[in-house]
């Protein structure tokens, strides 16, 4: 099966001289739900930015590979593939919903017409069709986490990125965001999670990886990591 | 990226900050018209008709060309430094940075969105001292490339910094410490031949002297140094602005982690 992300010897050292990554390798296949586990300032979102253009990375700091595309070399190209639904919510909160979905297009060259029918279905899916007229600053968190969602997905990707995407969301809505993910995930969208539910990770994840200290500890399948155990029991173990 | 996808984009861009800027009309057109218009008349109207023709024409036609030129890239600064920290500020700038757009592509389109804002304030305090003074236009086409070129100059030393700026404290600092005092001892309200000895030449270290001595030679005919020296000026810094730039985006400067 072709890999959809491929980090080689991934390192990162900020200025001030933390060391964010000490030498990651991962492999992720098209089509996986992969979860991303580690506690705060770990490197999970240092690994993402990277990947997505957002952290500046060396060539000598190894190797990220989108669908085949070295973000190094052709980086717009793997640009093309990647959604990202970062931690923080960061849509402009002057312009409409819809607008802000109708922009994301224009940023991949999608025009207005050609964007209609993909941004119609995400305004439905995700139960913002009522919103659509309404500015940012008008929505709920929960609300305002959805359109994010929603806005990774204009350009459909093939390689999501959900950067704690429903930290702060009440349990209802996790539910539907999960059945959401889901959908999507069969549809054939690799998704990359990173989230601080680990019942969260359990359920929508075959595979994962569990980072410390810019180091991956474990990486495996639930049932090879956890092993009979709980994955609570075992993340606590690794990540002391 | 195909073209067409770039030009998308830049649409994209462009029209998304013009209708902001056309949304915010009283905060980004009104103030410079009105501050111009009380200079015309207090400076021009009241205290003008006191002094002496300079160069043939009244010293209210003499000020125009310089106040037009000081409001078009104060505005074109200001217009780009807010939007672009704006954009930091709120982080939605990771939408760009992770989307295909080259590097080029965004800065072409965030300059042409200030230019446009630049221009329109620029247009409508020429308009507004048409009140005051009737004015014939020497050489309008000069007068509208000379206009361009400053407009994009200052746009893009907007957004370098807007790069590096990391506090709204940082907003104002090249515009206090730089921006306005070389607008004012830039010529815009007297003539740098009527300055003494040393003065006159440490005038010529300052590149808005040109910027308005271009336009005042685009619209009033005559001028303090030849049309080419500040055209020849405005394109060099436009060149190196526009390369230190580039430069930042592809190290990712003030811009990612």
């Amino acid at each position: 099966m072709k890999q959809a992300l491929s980090i080689k010897n991934l390192r990162k050292t900020y200025e001030g001289g933390k060391q964010a990554l000490k030498g990651v390798d991962l492999d992720i296949e098209e089509g996986e739900f992969f979860a991303l586990l580690g506690p705060n300032g770990a490197g999970k979102t240092t690994l993402i930015s990277i990947t997505c253009g957002l952290v500046q990375k060396k060539e000598e700091e190894g190797k990220v590979l989108v669908q085949g595309h070295d973000i190094d070399i052709d980086g717009d190209d793997a640009k093309v593939h990647i959604g990202l639904v970062p931690q923080e919510i960061n849509a402009d909160i002057f312009e409409k919903v819809e607008e802000v979905l109708y922009i994301q297009a224009g940023y991949y060259g999608i025009s207005r017409s050609e964007a209609k029918e993909q941004i119609e279905m995400l305004l439905e899916k995700l139960s913002l069709k009522d919103k659509r007229k309404s500015k940012v600053i008008e929505l709920s968190g929960g609300m305002k986490r959805r359109l994010i969602i929603a806005r990774a997905l204009v350009h459909k990707p093939t390689l999501l990125f959900l950067d704690e995407p429903t930290a702060g969301v009440d349990v209802e809505l996790r539910h539907d965001m999960w059945k959401f993910l889901r959908e999507l995930n069969e549809s054939g969208v690799t998704i990359v999670l990173t989230t601080h539910y680990l019942e969260e990770a359990e359920k929508l994840c075959k595979r994962l990886a569990i980072i410390s200290h810019g180091e991956i500890k474990r990486l495996g399948t639930m049932e090879e990591i956890c092993n009979g155990r709980k994955l609570e029991d075992v993340y606590l173990e690794i990540t002391k | 990226m195909t073209p067409r996808q770039k030009y998308i984009a830049f649409l994209t861009i462009f029209g998304k900050e013009v209708r902001r800027s056309l949304r915010t009309w009283k905060q980004t057109f009104l103030p410079p018209v009105i501050t111009t218009s009380l200079y015309f008349l207090v400076f021009g109207t009241f205290i003008g008709s006191q002094i002496k023709a300079i160069g043939g024409v009244s010293y209210l036609a003499f000020i125009v060309p310089g106040l037009v030129m000081s409001t078009l890239l104060t505005s074109s600064f200001q217009n780009m430094l807010q939007k672009f920290y704006f954009l930091k500020f709120q982080k939605t700038i990771q939408e760009i940075l992770v989307s295909p757009m080259p590097a080029w592509l965004v800065v072409f389109s965030y300059l042409s969105s200030a230019m446009f804002s630049g221009l329109a304030v620029g247009t409508l305090v020429f308009c507004s001292a048409l009140f005051f003074q009737p004015i014939s236009v020497a050489h309008p086409l000069l007068a509208i490339l000379v206009a361009l070129l400053t407009s994009g100059f200052f746009a893009l030393c907007g957004l370098i910094n807007a790069i590096y700026a990391k506090t709204f404290d940082d907003l104002s600092i090249v515009s206090v410490f730089f921006i306005t005092p070389l607008t004012y001892l830039g010529g815009v309200f007297y003539s740098v031949k009527l300055l003494p000895g040393i003065w006159s030449k440490i005038s010529l270290f300052d590149p808005i002297l040109y910027m308005i001595n271009a336009l005042r030679y685009s619209i009033l005919g005559f001028s303090d140094m030849p049309v080419y020296h500040s055209l020849l000026v405005i394109i060099v810094g436009i060149i190196i602005a526009f390369s230190w730039i580039l430069y930042l985006f592809k190290t990712g400067r003030g811009l990612k982690a």
